[in-house]
């Protein structure tokens, strides 16, 4: 398999076994630039922890040819602070609980990066704006609600981006998994004009038609396996979806929109 | 609670004139009583116009005792500080789980193993080898709690508070032990470990800690960005380029560091580590930039005013320091527990 120009990240074979249980199994994948991938799956099918190996956050269980490498530069010659201005994830969940103003936890976004206080500022300001948190800027943290707290998170996330330039990957962990309608399509939204700019967007998603709503490629993973990979309207079949969750739908096409809809039965 | 309303030049400010306040009551404040104009004038040049035994009391007692109060406050509260920042708890303190013990312990040990060299060379021993032993069982303590207590999600407090119990009943006993086997001489310096005591102040120790807490805050100062991110967690911190296995290490060895020496000045003294950096954060935010300065500030000032108590409150005996601190501290501990206690 060849490394397409465009790709963002690359990784070869890789497999991960945790306590004598197959996590993944194998996977080779490119996810390009300019692109909003979604990884789908069943729970335990491996999502959350190929988005960690993608990450550089956890390391696959080693086999002599697994690799990842970034921009067609192999990881090893990343330093972690050109990496970190680079490449940008946004976790489930975060267990901060010290009392930071939501701007303190926007700025700690700026750590890779070495920008004036003025352009920092700036910065924040349009990150906070972007994901509607402006208002909530001196409050507490800790006192926010779960969908608050999310997108703070990623307001900071964009902030370590803000420098990418044209080498940008973000990747979204269930980054809707707390968040009202219209907060979900504003945060995916944001994703989506990230990939229209350039970015290589991967997003862990559950819900099905969010998903072919905003993904130009749909990853399906299901017991470590990649199942089914292409476009929404291929890989979102109702054959795939019985087959990973064992569950009866069909799949029709929106009525004003040309995305596939998945009604459950 | 939220009370971050002063601009950090005014928190500084403030902190510093109540520490040279609080300083300066210190010096005249004692069994023998001196004046301040007499106070002030024996930390100047014409000190030597004063009688012989007020010269003595002042600059070989009192002024020795209020440095080392300011120092060793200082530390307790900047190692305290990045303790709860490695933690990610603002109730991991060097006291409650158990590294204070472990670094009583390894100072315990120094004393009676090198007791035949400590009468040729005091010198050595007090700024050398027992600092080093304290050091040691300080930096075990730290790793044992930490990889005990802590995981990917977090901190279990549960875990960490217990570590600190059965690490402090093994210290203390371990101490006992010592006691039991030790000389008169030994004994006299082994007391001081259990309740903490500030009344051995020397010029020696003075340098010893000044020298320590230059290092410690210009090190912790320049990670604080580091600290900062490492409270989101350790994978955000990574995601964000820190190297966390590299920092986490080197704030376990320097907080050790830091406990070990102030063990091996003035004994265990409980607390400051845990009231200060909580008073920190409820003044100017978690940021380490400013809350380590701070905290300096504001350790100096709690210890000297907990060492006056301890000096006045039962004239003419002494209270051991530690008393004093774990009679304000206990509760405010208590107090933070009940916050915490959905999150156990």
């Amino acid at each position: 398999m060849s490394i397409p120009e465009n790709s963002a990240i690359s990784c070869k074979n890789i497999h991960l076994i945790l306590g004598g249980k197959v996590i993944l199994d194998d996977i080779s994948l490119h996810i390009k630039q300019g692109e909003v991938t979604t990884l789908l799956g069943p729970n335990g099918a491996g999502k959350s922890s190929l988005l960690k190996i993608l990450a550089d956050e956890i390391k696959g269980t080693e086999k002599s040819n697994s690799a990842i490498s970034y921009f067609n530069e192999p990881k090893q010659n990343w330093n972690r602070g050109k990496l970190a201005q680079h490449v940008g994830i946004l976790p489930q969940q975060s267990t901060l609980s010290f009392a930071f103003t939501v701007r303190e936890v926007v700025e700690l976004g700026l750590l890779p990066l070495s920008l004036s206080r003025k352009q920092a500022q700036k910065v924040t300001n349009e990150m906070l704006e972007k994901v509607d948190t402006l208002h909530l800027e001196s409050r507490s943290y800790p006192l926010l609600s779960g969908g608050e707290k999310q997108r703070v998170h990623l307001a900071r996330v964009l902030t370590q981006l803000s420098e990418s330039g044209d080498k940008t990957v973000l990747m979204l962990d269930e980054p809707t998994s707390a968040l009202d309608l219209s907060h979900q399509h504003n945060t995916l939204k944001i994703a989506r004009q990230m990939a229209d700019q350039g970015a290589a967007v991967i997003i862990v998603l559950h819900d099905l038609n969010l998903a072919a709503q905003y993904s130009d490629r749909v990853l399906i993973l299901n017991e470590g396996k990649i199942h089914a990979d292409g476009s929404p309207w291929h890989a979102l079949s109702a054959e795939n979806i019985a087959h990973v969750y064992q569950h009866q739908v069909q799949v029709l096409k929106h009525p004003s929109a040309d995305y596939p809809v998945i009604y459950t039965m | 609670m939220f009370l971050r309303q002063f601009p950090f030049y005014v928190l500084i400010l403030s902190a510093i004139f109540l520490m040279v306040l609080v300083a300066t009551f210190s010096i005249v404040i004692g069994p023998m009583t001196i004046s301040v104009a007499d106070s002030f004038k024996g930390l100047t040049p014409w000190a030597n116009e004063l009688p012989a035994h007020i010269q003595l009391v002042i600059h070989q007692i009192r002024l020795p005792r209020t440095i080392v109060c300011l120092l060793v406050g200082a530390i307790l509260a900047i190692s305290g500080t990045v303790m709860q920042g490695l933690f990610r708890n603002p109730l991991a303190e060097p006291g409650i789980i158990g590294v204070s013990a472990g670094a009583g312990l390894g100072a315990a040990i120094a004393i009676v193993a090198f007791s035949s060299i400590a009468m040729q060379y005091p010198l050595l021993m007090n700024i050398a080898a027992v600092p080093l032993f304290a050091f040691l069982g300080g930096a075990l303590t730290t790793l044992l709690v930490y990889s005990l207590g802590t995981s990917k999600n977090g901190t279990s407090v549960a875990v960490m508070l217990l570590a600190g119990v059965a690490i402090g009943a093994l210290s203390g006993a371990g101490i006992g032990y010592l006691n039991f086997i030790a000389t008169d001489q030994m004994l006299r310096d082994l007391s001081l470990w259990s309740m903490g005591s500030l009344a051995g102040a020397t010029w020696s120790s003075i340098a010893l800690a000044t020298v320590s807490l230059v290092i410690l805050l210009t090190i912790f100062m320049r990670n604080a960005k580091g600290l900062n991110a490492l409270l989101l967690g350790e994978a955000e911190a990574g995601h964000l380029g820190v190297n966390t296995q590299k920092l986490k290490r080197r704030m376990i060895l320097l907080t050790a560091a830091g406990v070990g020496i102030t063990v091996s000045i003035s004994g265990m003294i409980g607390f400051i580590g845990l009231i200060v950096p909580h008073l920190g954060r409820m003044l100017t935010g978690p940021d380490h930039k400013v809350l380590l300065p701070l905290s300096a500030l504001m350790g100096a000032l709690l210890l000297t005013i907990a060492d006056m108590i301890a000096r006045i409150a039962v004239t003419p005996a002494e209270l051991p320091v530690g008393i004093v601190t774990a009679i304000i501290g206990a509760p405010f501990f208590l107090y933070l527990l009940f916050q915490q206690r959905g999150r156990m």
